[in-house]
């Protein structure tokens, strides 16, 4: 692998930047792997690098059915955070805060994290005391999490309207300051050409059609350029894992939904952070670009279509409008769904299943970006040893029927 | 954006007017003292999530305040009939395989949609509202 540095930059100039190395191959799949990853977006990709770095298995395939990170990877609004509620889930999204802040380096990479912090409001008196129960919650696991007065929001967000003319006005809101954004193409792209240089085999245009399963265990899986062999296999595939879990004659309790995002046309500096309401329902930052990058909910009906509802981005701007009136009449230049699986307690699964060797890493929702180098760490942990790493086992498909569940419906409502 | 026919108000009325409520046909277990585990969580957390043809339960939340059934396709999001609560489809993944089989051409609805059911010619016209 070519590493990257200032000096690189400099030689290849004189080149005419023409003779860069090519970020990762183009391989024909072997016949067999020890380990396949279902799904070349981030958390798939982050997989296979961390189980050829880390675990020692370099044998490894990523078969993606379109191009990397093409997926939800490629269409989230990069929003980093852990101030979920719950120990299980804060040890998690902190485990992958940890490895963000080491990630361009450890990538040779620049992923671009910056940690300008996010801000969630409180509108109404019982927001104020699910956030101050959230920040409580947030400080005892580490998470450095506060609650703020309005005025204190103006001083990190001079633009928001802390007025009492506004429908809803703010009354507080939580701020995670170590929280921020990254560039997810960065992310996929560092993480591939990582695992690449690992040995990994990246197989793009490859997609799984079915799963060889003998005896209760999984011997490899059919796609559309043949059979591959492998002993253990990890779906990790987003809005189609319940399609792919059908395949194998699984049954997730995930929904597929919609989830649009869109940007405006690019803006001088105006916005400092990340600020996301629960209430008036809408997020919005701003991206290096200068676009602001605007989210909100998921389309409530299921749906595969990558694209969604005008009803939604209506919604969406009116709650952007509401927190920032300034922004009124800036014009939006793009707009694009994802395709969300939504998991019923807000969390995902990271689990082994019914059939011997085959592992689900999913239900990420809305929310997964944040947790991509943290889900790849400890899912790569959990298929080396054959045994879930211990942050990833509260995450278990048993959930649904034994009752634990983890519920961060609150932690994860608009917020992302 | 989804043109839907309300079986109630028998008329087609704009998306904003009504709200999905998840997969339809779901009952509640019968004998809730001797359920076991398994069959709780099931009908409490797994729903069906196809790529293709789904029956699912809206309300017409602004309108008439009822609630219907719709059977869509989950992909290209077309709705193809709409029908009261304690009726069944008439359209099923298996109905639709055996039209395509038959090379019958499904239409391709993308966004607009059409909603009632074929074979009632009354719904099927357009009220003047
Ligand atoms: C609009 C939007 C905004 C979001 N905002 C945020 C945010 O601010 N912060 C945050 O933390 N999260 C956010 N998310 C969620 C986040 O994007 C996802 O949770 C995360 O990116 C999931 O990563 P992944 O690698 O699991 O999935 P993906 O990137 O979707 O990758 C799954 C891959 O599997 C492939 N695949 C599927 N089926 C097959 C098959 N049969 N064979 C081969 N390959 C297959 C797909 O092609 C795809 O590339 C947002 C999502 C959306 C849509
Ligand atoms: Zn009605």
């Amino acid at each position: 692998m070519q590493r990257y540095s200032g000096f690189g930059l400099v030689k290849h100039a004189f080149g005419h930047h023409e003779n860069w190395e090519r970020q990762w191959r183009n391989p024909e799949p072997k016949k067999q792997y020890d380990v396949i990853i279902v799904g070349g977006g981030g958390h798939g990709l982050a997989t296979a690098y961390y189980l050829a770095k880390e675990f020692g298995v370099k044998n490894v395939a990523v078969v993606e059915k379109g191009w990397l990170g093409g997926g939800n990877t490629a269409r989230n609004t990069t929003i980093v955070r852990s101030n979920y509620l719950w120990d299980e889930a804060a040890r998690l999204y902190n485990h992958s805060l940890d490895l963000w802040k080491g990630l361009s380096q450890d990538l040779n990479y620049n992923v671009m994290f910056s940690q300008r912090g996010v801000l969630n409001l409180g509108h109404t008196l019982q927001d104020m005391r699910d956030i101050q129960r959230r920040v409580n919650a947030n400080r005892l696991n580490g998470v450095d999490s506060e609650v703020v007065t309005p005025q204190q929001i103006k001083e990190i967000e001079p633009e928001i309207d802390i007025s009492n003319r506004a429908r809803y006005p703010i009354m507080g809101a939580s701020w995670q300051k170590s929280a921020g954004v990254a560039r997810h193409d960065a992310v996929a792209w560092g993480f591939a050409r990582g695992a690449d240089a690992h040995g990994v085999d990246l197989l793009q245009n490859t997609e799984v059609t079915g799963f060889k399963i003998r005896d209760g265990k999984v011997l490899g899986v059919h796609t559309n350029r043949g059979d591959i062999e492998a002993h253990t296999v990890g779906c990790v595939a987003a809005g189609n894992s319940g399609v792919l879990a059908e395949m194998a004659g699984i049954k997730l309790p995930l929904e597929s939904h919609p989830l649009q995002a869109l940007v405006s046309e690019p803006l001088k500096p105006i916005l400092n952070t990340v600020t996301m309401s629960n209430h008036v329902h809408g997020y919005v930052s701003q991206s290096d670009k200068g676009d602001l990058v605007i989210g909100a909910g998921i389309d409530g009906y299921l749906g595969y279509g990558q694209r969604g509802s005008y009803p939604t981005i209506e919604h969406t701007l009116q709650a952007i409008v509401e927190m920032f009136p300034m922004f009124s009449r800036v014009r939006m230049n793009r707009q694009w769904g994802g395709i969300v699986d939504t998991c019923p307690d807000a969390c995902p699964i990271l689990s082994k299943t019914k059939v011997k060797g085959l592992y689900f890493n999913c239900g990420w929702g809305t929310g997964g970006f944040k947790a991509t180098p943290g889900s790849g760490h400890v899912f790569a942990a959990s298929l080396a040893k054959g045994e879930m790493h211990p942050i990833a086992a509260p995450f278990s498909i048993d959930r649904f029927h034994t009752g634990a569940l983890i519920d961060e419906h609150g932690a994860a409502g608009v917020a992302h | 954006m989804f043109y839907i026919y309300c079986p109630y108000c028998k008329e087609h009325r704009e998306e904003e007017e009504f709200h999905p409520r998840g997969q339809a046909h779901l009952l509640r277990p019968e004998d809730p003292e001797n359920t076991s585990d398994e069959e709780w969580g099931d009908y409490l957390f797994f729903r069906d999530n196809p790529r293709g043809i789904h029956h699912e339960m809206w309300v017409h939340s602004v309108g008439c305040r009822k609630f219907f059934n719709i059977t869509r396709n989950t992909v290209t999001y077309e709705i193809l009939e709409t029908y009261p609560m304690g009726e069944q489809p008439t359209i099923t993944a298996e109905t639709e395989r055996v039209r395509k089989e038959q090379g019958v051409q499904a239409a391709d609805g993308g966004w607009q949609t059409v909603g009632a059911r074929p074979e009632n010619k009354a719904l099927n016209e357009e009220t003047s509202s």
